[in-house]
């Protein structure tokens, strides 16, 4: 039925699809599988017209097609729902479904035929919670995700692309979304289904492809493969790039920060120590609750229950100066809105902290501040320098530099080397260390395995706001992503983390 | 894991390791946005030497200082309020109220020291600042509008409790700051505003100044770096709001009791901050550059006044001004950036987060997935 061939999509020069094909037959649930980044949400957006492609066809129904707009591609019958719903919220079912094509009568738009329609539709898969007349505000997660089914289904899709569909779902909403899709396929729709959930890519699929740094690994039915098979796939590669050495036995020292219990709205049961001298990973997914946890302990988006001490004083933030003051800081995954203030100059930016907060008495006079930006090897055209014109690496070293002129006893850095470039990279990864060296405790939340492994004397993996096992140095990819991916059954009971050896 | 037309940072002096390119970026930078006005202000204070070679008699020319002095101090009032992101549309308001205030006072107190008179002023214009402040930061009612209903309710206020026409004279002793002057020479008007000048500038050098700009710049990242956004937004209103009482002693004195006292003022300070270069929405922009802007409006005023063109015109030169400054400034800024950033070292990060990097060990792709 839909057949994509030799996908290539570059932004900027860099490429991010490599020569990707995919097939499609009616009435199947064809999964696609990959790590963070490995270009899925990419090729879908390509399928969905959201992107153009390099090179490369699709051919639906034997016909060639070119999208270049995403109504060209909903036009010739395929549609997306993605992990954000694009409803509006104080709009009614009928009104969202029919949004942009209502159906007309002398001029105006008919309600009456409209609301019939979807009430057919709602019908035609068994809804029945829903009403053509509810306002979406008024419906569940679950049941907009529902909605926007319909929608896709009101304009006669062929081909449905969910990404993600179950990312924002409870449990036993999980349950109804796969009677859904079985539903959909018996009637012939094509599903391509995105998911980092291995427990429902293999209850629902009938074949699985596994994409890996915008290549296409393997297509395999999913009846002749396994788990483990899938995870190997997803993670097979080299470690190329070197790492500092790792914290030996006796650089560990003291007890900086621990958490029992800790737990808020995305985060359930954290326990975790840091050490002085010692650099902890946090592996997840995404959404798997990592970021949630960087600001939990600096008190941004505050536990609100569990206890916590820092620097064996016991303290649960519920603001970042509270959390500053105890010597925790936080370099953040969004840099630009949340690292730096942009169009401030290098010497601004470095003293941020210290200038709002009465960490050490004075912000560092004039000398240190330069010394502070020696150290963390900044590469600028002088402290004057706007933040905004420097390179990714360089914002990062300011974002530190600002961090350590308040002399904290808790590094926590979620994804330090985004947007980074490969030489910032490894010099971020040598200053990391060094601090951990120093008697720092670091805290790592990276996307990128190897950067992970290479970086961490100890890993945690993350799964649905849990912390869901505890890996050694040197852990596997494959072992990370296995507790990653597993379903949230598994990650209930896995107390005990599987440990392995160094690799 | 930049784009590959990104060159290597190596190329770059180390930070701090420049000192005499320094010295010579750190003067360009202290005027900053604010070299268009400085320029600005220079031609017309020429046009003025040359419309009227009398002007720079020092008497006539330190009578000009006296009547910029007040739109001198609200617009570095106005400026605090704007570098962090806000508006202050009710200084005008305050500016009458405080006149009527000081009027009524005197009505009731015919023998209250002045100092003690401009005292309540400052400290209640500070209120209003604070109520403005509380409101926008807490209660997150935009400034515009919380500052537009602190002026509605101020000038409404006045009105009602002088019925239109304010009674009582103001003692010669209180108008003194306004009109008086000096060993027989310096306006205390000019006294005040160098005072307040001065005071505006080492506040905008101390951490909280600091600050302010930062949160200007981006709130966000400000709290997560410990600033404290509601107070600090809160202490600028406040700020603006004593500027603004402060001016009112000078319009008292200078040109009396009026119900119209401030009527405008709002704007004009909006118009001279903005003159001055500085970005509205914050996070950037001298306070020297806004009080020169300031001076640059009151200089127009002064010579269209001597053009003989009409004083009604004022409000369409200002409309045009305000309208001018912010397009100049937009359009500057795309084209600057360009020019003032060799290739290969700016903007960065045009690459989606995360893309794969040379080597192919990563990818985090374009877009999550």
């Amino acid at each position: 039925m839909l057949t994509m061939q030799g996908v290539s999509k570059s932004f900027l020069g860099v490429r991010v699809l490599h020569d990707v094909g995919l097939d499609l037959q009616p009435g199947e649930v064809h999964a696609l599988v990959g790590e963070n980044g490995a270009g899925k949400s990419t090729l879908m957006k390509v399928l969905a017209g959201e992107h153009t492609p390099d090179t490369g066809s699709i051919t639906l129904d034997g016909t060639a097609h070119t999208f270049s707009h995403p109504g060209q591609a909903q036009a010739a019958g395929i549609g997306i729902i993605h992990q954000e719903f694009a409803l509006l919220a104080h709009r009614t079912v009928a009104e969202n479904v029919f949004l942009g094509r209502e159906p007309t009568r002398r001029g105006l738009v008919d309600r009456a035929a409209m609301e019939r329609r979807t009430a057919e539709l709602l019908a035609e898969i068994d809804e029945t919670g829903i009403t053509p007349r509810t306002l979406v505000r008024d419906l569940s997660v679950a049941r907009q995700q529902t909605v926007e089914i319909v929608k896709a289904l009101a304009s006669d899709v062929r081909v449905l692309v969910m990404d993600e569909p179950t990312a924002p779902l409870a449990e036993h909403e999980v349950a109804l979304l796969s009677a859904l899709v079985r539903r959909l396929t018996a009637r012939g729709l094509g599903i391509l289904y995105i998911s980092h959930r291995l427990k429902e890519v293999f209850d629902l699929s009938t074949r699985v492809t596994v994409l890996k740094d915008g290549r296409h690994v393997t297509t395999v039915r999913t009846a002749d493969t396994t788990p483990d098979d899938i995870v190997r796939a997803m993670v097979g590669r080299d470690l190329t790039a070197y790492y500092p050495p790792r914290a030996r036995h006796d650089e560990i020292g003291e007890v900086r920060l621990t958490v029992t219990g800790g737990g808020n709205a995305r985060l359930r049961d954290i326990d975790l120590t840091l050490r002085a001298g010692e650099v902890v990973g946090i592996a997840g997914l995404q959404g798997a609750g990592r970021t949630s946890l960087a600001r939990a302990l600096f008190g941004a988006a505050p536990f609100t229950t569990g206890a916590m001490t820092v620097g064996g004083k016991p303290l649960r933030p519920s603001r970042p100066r509270q959390a500053i003051r105890a010597g925790i800081a936080l370099v953040t995954e969004d840099r630009k809105s949340e690292g730096l203030a942009l169009r401030q100059s290098v010497r601004d930016n470095a003293l941020l902290v210290t200038r709002a907060v009465a960490v050490r008495g004075r912000p560092p006079a004039g000398r240190e501040v330069t010394a502070l930006l020696e150290r963390v090897r900044l590469q600028s055209r002088g402290e004057d320098q706007q933040a905004q014109f420097l390179s990714g690496g360089n914002q990062q070293k300011v974002v530190i530099a600002k961090w350590l002129a308040a002399g904290p006893q808790v590094l926590l850095f979620d994804e330090p080397t985004r947007g980074v470039d490969v030489g910032a990279k490894a010099a971020i990864h040598t200053l990391v260390r060094e601090l951990a060296r120093e008697g720092l405790a670091v805290l790592i939340i990276s996307s990128e395995l190897p950067e992970l492994i290479g970086m961490s004397d100890r890993i945690h993996v993350m799964s649905e706001g849990r912390l869901v096992g505890e890996l050694p140095a040197g852990a596997g990819e494959e072992s990370i992503m296995r507790l990653a991916t597993a379903g949230s059954d598994r990650a209930a009971g896995a107390p005990g983390a599987p440990r392995e050896g160094a690799a | 894991m930049s784009a590959p037309t990104e060159t290597p940072d190596t190329a770059k002096s180390a930070a701090g390791k420049a000192p005499t390119a320094a010295t010579g970026t750190r003067i360009v930078r202290a005027l900053g946005t604010g070299i268009p006005v400085y320029l600005l202000l220079a031609v017309l204070l020429l046009a003025l030497l040359i419309t009227d070679p009398g002007f720079y008699e020092p008497d006539s020319f330190l009578s000009f200082v006296k009547r910029a002095a007040p739109l001198v101090i609200l617009a570095a009032g106005q400026y605090l309020v704007i570098v962090c992101g806000e508006f202050d549309l009710s200084v005008g308001a305050i500016v009458t109220a405080g006149v009527v205030v000081a009027a009524e006072l005197y009505g009731s107190f015919p023998d209250a020291h002045w100092l003690v008179v401009t005292a309540i002023l400052l400290v209640a214009g500070g209120l209003a600042g604070l109520i403005s402040g509380l409101i926008t930061t807490v209660l997150r009612v935009p400034s515009f509008i919380t500052t537009l209903g602190m002026m509605l309710i101020l000038e409404g206020a006045a009105f009602f409790w002088t019925g239109g026409s304010p009674q009582g004279v103001l003692p010669t002793a209180f108008r003194q700051l306004g009109r008086g002057t000096a060993f027989g020479w310096l306006p205390w008007a000019v006294v005040a505003c160098l005072v307040a000048g001065t005071a505006a500038v080492l506040v905008m050098r101390s951490d909280f100044g600091r600050t302010l700009v930062a949160t200007g710049d981006s709130d966000r990242a400000a709290a997560l770096a410990g600033v404290r956004v509601i107070r600090v937004r809160t202490v600028a209103f406040i700020l603006s709001g004593a500027a603004a009482a402060l001016a009112a002693v000078l319009v008292g004195g200078f040109s009396g009791v009026s119900a119209q006292a401030g009527r405008g003022y709002e704007f004009e300070a909006i118009t001279a901050v903005v003159l001055g270069g500085v970005v509205l929405g914050g996070g950037r922009g001298s306070v020297v550059a806004a009080m020169a802007g300031a001076f640059s409006l009151q200089a127009l005023f002064t010579l269209l006044n001597l053009q003989g063109v009409s004083g009604a015109l004022e409000s369409t030169v200002q409309g045009v001004i305000v309208i001018a400054a912010v397009g100049l400034g937009a359009a500057d800024w795309s084209r600057l950036r360009h020019r003032r950033t060799p290739p290969g070292s700016g903007p960065p990060d045009r690459t989606p987060p995360g893309t794969t990097h040379p080597t192919g060990t990563h990818n985090s792709g374009g877009t999550p997935s």
